[in-house]
């Protein structure tokens, strides 16, 4: 039974349970509310949690623990001729899994039956030639091996989601029934509800918190591999950047340092385009615009963060290149070889912290208190005055923490670098060159056909781990600096 | 009317500071001040009474033209400061409102060092010539403000350190420090504990000797203590002004008198 008509039935079950745990509530009352410890929807809402949290937390973690067990039991029929390292092996259970998958389909199409679906004995040619009639995708001749093992795949999958069903449905109507058992006229249901609201709360924030944890660590891991194969002070304090695609293992050159060279150049560029004009923005709109103009322009400000960042990229590719080429390339000034620059890619990525700047920074000026102002006025302060000399030092440690977190989002910028700054690490000034950052690496390192044991691709979550220490620093000081004016300010 | 001035001059011997005539503030459609006519005299204090929300703030903030500040308030009527109109074109509210100083109900001392607050207004308007001079005009107005003695050794802490009633002291010698000539002052002890709400009174009471001073104040205790004059509002509209002792002991509006015993409040 596919998953999701089984959640609809577990959540049928639930608002059964929330009617009939109401009810029972309601009759063990004499039908006087008064009489009820809680209010009637605190047991219905018992008996639904009951009903439904039980039923679907077993629902996950059998869907997590399935595959991995059908899997090893799976793998365990594939002979070891037919893939001896690891990676073979793994190309052969991702064949056996494509096969499963197309009796599953080409049974359900009605392009085979199913008893030559299951038939060990079935000739694997004509399997699949059936399968690639049905239209189903397969690579390469299956075998008999595989097919049988994908038969054993199918069985097994089978058999597991049946169980799981059968499993799911019967917790639920279990905790169903006994919740409707508690919801006697005195049951301390809104306690029982308050409790469970909590741990569903605690919840989510673990999830967030272990994914967080487990991303760290899968970084970490990956890391510690890259430099076991890669001499670290090489990769931190190397200048050159020339990774070698070919030769597995050649003489790669994977330095950091131009890479974030490339990534501070451009970030830098960005910040002095959107921190003025961001800042200007919000000042104008907090303090001097009209309610109508605000009410205008703020959205159309918010529009240009609404923007995907690959947008901005064709921006920079095909319309900020090419300008800043006219003026700067040969037929200027001649310091620019081609459209794709250091300047570009800063420059539009500018553009796209501008909002982000200036919405963050506005809700700062906003929340300082009209008091000071009034208080600047009093004494006959002009508007501008006020602003340079009251207003803007009070919000000053947000506006800080707004520059910060715009800086660790340029850091993160991809696209923008990909399609304006160009591929080639470089170490120069010159701001008319062509650079990259960090992130664009880990991507082109990454693409195509990667082996994922080799140094050139482990390289990339090195850099990923580099680019995390950097962006948490950022935060961490971001932080710092708004504690500490905090402090001295209120 | 001119042969009368000099004579009326004669017998209150004081000058007439502000002198405002059919004045009418209006928030949007709502009429907060309603046909206001008050003389205010130099070197006296003048308190403003009535409940809340009688527009007592309100009229106080069109003698500096704050009114100004806020989109919907629309102010009308003279209002002549020494015999000169400040709502004229010509006027700078800005350079009106150094010449009429403002205190407010909270104290807003800004998020800098206590030097600084005090030394804000002489900066904008340029009142030093060097650093000497600017640091002698800090000391006389943290002196006048009677909070020299408790921030000497700490002018460079930041001002919103101190305790509310330092900061309120500390807010009055900044207004102080730009050499207004006349003090409004919005219920300047309403945030304030008593030790220094009497600290700030007696304040009040020798700033009367160089400056004229309005003061709003729901207290009548401490309009009764520190004022020469008393203006009683009611529902936006002056319903009596004339001297304190004699509202205080023999109000003629029926409406001053029960405000006064506690019947409307
Ligand atoms: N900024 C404002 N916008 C709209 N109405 C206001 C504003 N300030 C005051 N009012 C209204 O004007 C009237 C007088 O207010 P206010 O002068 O503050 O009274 P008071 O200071 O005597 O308590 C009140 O009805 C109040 O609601
Ligand atoms: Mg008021």
């Amino acid at each position: 039974m596919p998953i999701f008509w089984l959640i609809l039935i577990v959540l049928a079950i639930a608002v059964v349970g929330y009617i009939l745990g109401r009810a029972r509530a309601m009759r063990d009352a004499g039908g006087d509310i008064r009489k009820l410890h809680s209010l009637p929807s605190y047991y219905g809402a018992n008996v639904a949690l009951k009903a439904a949290v039980p039923a679907f937390l077993l629902m996950i973690v059998w869907l997590l623990v399935q595959p991995i067990y059908v899997t090893s039991a799976v793998s365990g029929l594939i002979p070891d001729g037919e893939g001896t390292s690891r990676a073979e092996h793994g190309l052969v259970m991702a064949e056996v899994r494509r096969t499963a998958d197309g009796l599953k389909n080409a049974v359900a199409g009605g392009a085979m039956s199913e008893t030559v679906a299951r038939d060990p004995n079935a000739d694997p040619d004509e399997v699949t030639q059936r399968l690639k009639d049905a239209g189903q995708i397969i690579t390469s001749q299956i075998t008999t091996p595989v097919l049988n093992a994908a038969q054993r795949y199918r069985d097994l999958n089978a058999t597991g989601g049946l169980l799981m069903t059968a499993g799911v449905l019967i917790l639920s109507v279990i905790g169903m029934l006994w919740g409707i058992r508690e919801n006697r006229a005195d049951f301390r249901a809104r306690n029982v509800v308050e409790r469970g609201v909590r741990a569903l709360l605690i919840g989510a924030a673990s999830i967030a918190i272990l994914t967080t944890v487990g991303i760290v660590l899968s970084l970490v891991f990956n890391t510690i591999e890259f430099f076991r194969l890669y001499p670290a002070a090489d990769f931190f304090f190397g200048l050159n950047w020339a990774p070698s695609f070919s030769g597995r293992g050649g003489s790669s050159e994977l330095g950091v340092v131009p890479l974030l060279w490339g990534t501070f150049y451009i970030s830098l560029v960005a910040l002095l385009v959107a921190v003025p004009i961001g800042l200007f923005a919000a000042i104008y709109l907090s303090e001097y615009a009209s309610p109508r103009m605000r009410a205008i322009a703020k959205p159309m400000l918010e529009v240009l963060a609404g923007i995907p960042t690959i947008v901005y990229g064709l921006f920079a590719l095909l319309t900020v290149g090419p300008l800043l080429l006219s003026v700067f390339g040969k037929d200027g000034l001649g310091w620019m070889q081609a459209g794709t620059a250091v300047m570009t890619a800063g420059l539009v990525m500018g553009i796209m912290l501008i909002p982000f700047v200036s919405s963050l920074s506005d809700d700062i000026i906003n929340a300082v208190p009209q008091a000071m102002r009034d208080g600047s006025y009093g004494l006959g302060a002009t508007q501008s005055e006020t602003i340079k000399q009251v207003v803007l030092p009070a919000a000053l440690p947000g506006i800080v923490g707004a520059i910060l977190l715009a800086a660790s989002r340029a850091i993160g910028e991809t696209m923008i670098v990909v399609l304006g700054a160009g591929a080639a690490a470089r170490l120069s000034l010159n701001p008319f060159e062509a650079m990259t950052t960090v992130t664009a690496k880990i991507v082109s390192q990454l693409t195509g056909d990667a082996d994922f044991a080799s140094p050139e691709a482990l390289v990339a979550f090195a850099l990923g781990m580099t680019l995390f220490v950097l962006t948490l620093g950022l935060n961490v000081l971001a932080l710092y600096i708004v504690r500490k004016y905090r402090e001295q300010y209120e | 009317m001119n042969d009368m001035r000099p004579a009326e001059r004669a017998v209150t011997t004081k000058d007439i500071k502000f002198e405002c005539r059919n004045c009418d503030v209006y928030y949007g459609d709502t009429h907060a001040i309603k046909d206001v006519s008050v003389d205010v005299e130099d070197k006296t204090v003048t308190a403003f009474i009535g409940p809340s929300g009688c527009g007592k703030s309100t009229f106080l903030r069109c003698l500096n033209r704050m009114n100004d500040t806020i989109d919907i308030a629309r102010v009308e009527g003279t209002y002549l400061l020494d015999g000169e109109d400040i709502y004229d074109k010509r006027v700078d509210p800005v350079q009106l409102r150094a010449k009429v100083g403002m205190v407010f109900q909270k104290p807003n001392p800004f998020p800098k060092s206590i030097y600084d607050n005090v030394a804000y207004g002489p900066r904008i308007h340029g009142l030093a010539k060097n650093k000497s001079q600017l640091d002698e005009i800090v000391e006389k107005s943290l002196r006048r403000a009677a909070i020299w003695e408790e921030v000497k050794d700490r002018l460079a802490a930041p001002g919103t350190g101190l305790s509310g009633g330092q900061q309120q002291r500390l807010c009055i010698a900044r207004a102080v420090a730009t050499e207004p000539e006349v003090l409004l002052m919005d219920e300047p002890c309403s945030a304030l504990d008593p030790i220094a709400t009497s600290q700030v009174e007696e304040l009040i009471d020798e700033l009367r000797e160089n400056y004229s001073v309005v003061i709003v104040t729901h207290s009548m205790q401490q309009a009764a203590r520190v004022s020469q004059k008393t203006a009683f509002f009611h529902l936006g509209s002056l319903v009596e002004f004339g001297q304190t002792g004699q509202i205080f002991t023999n109000p003629k509006d029926p409406r001053t008198e029960s405000y006064i015993t506690g019947r409307i409040g």
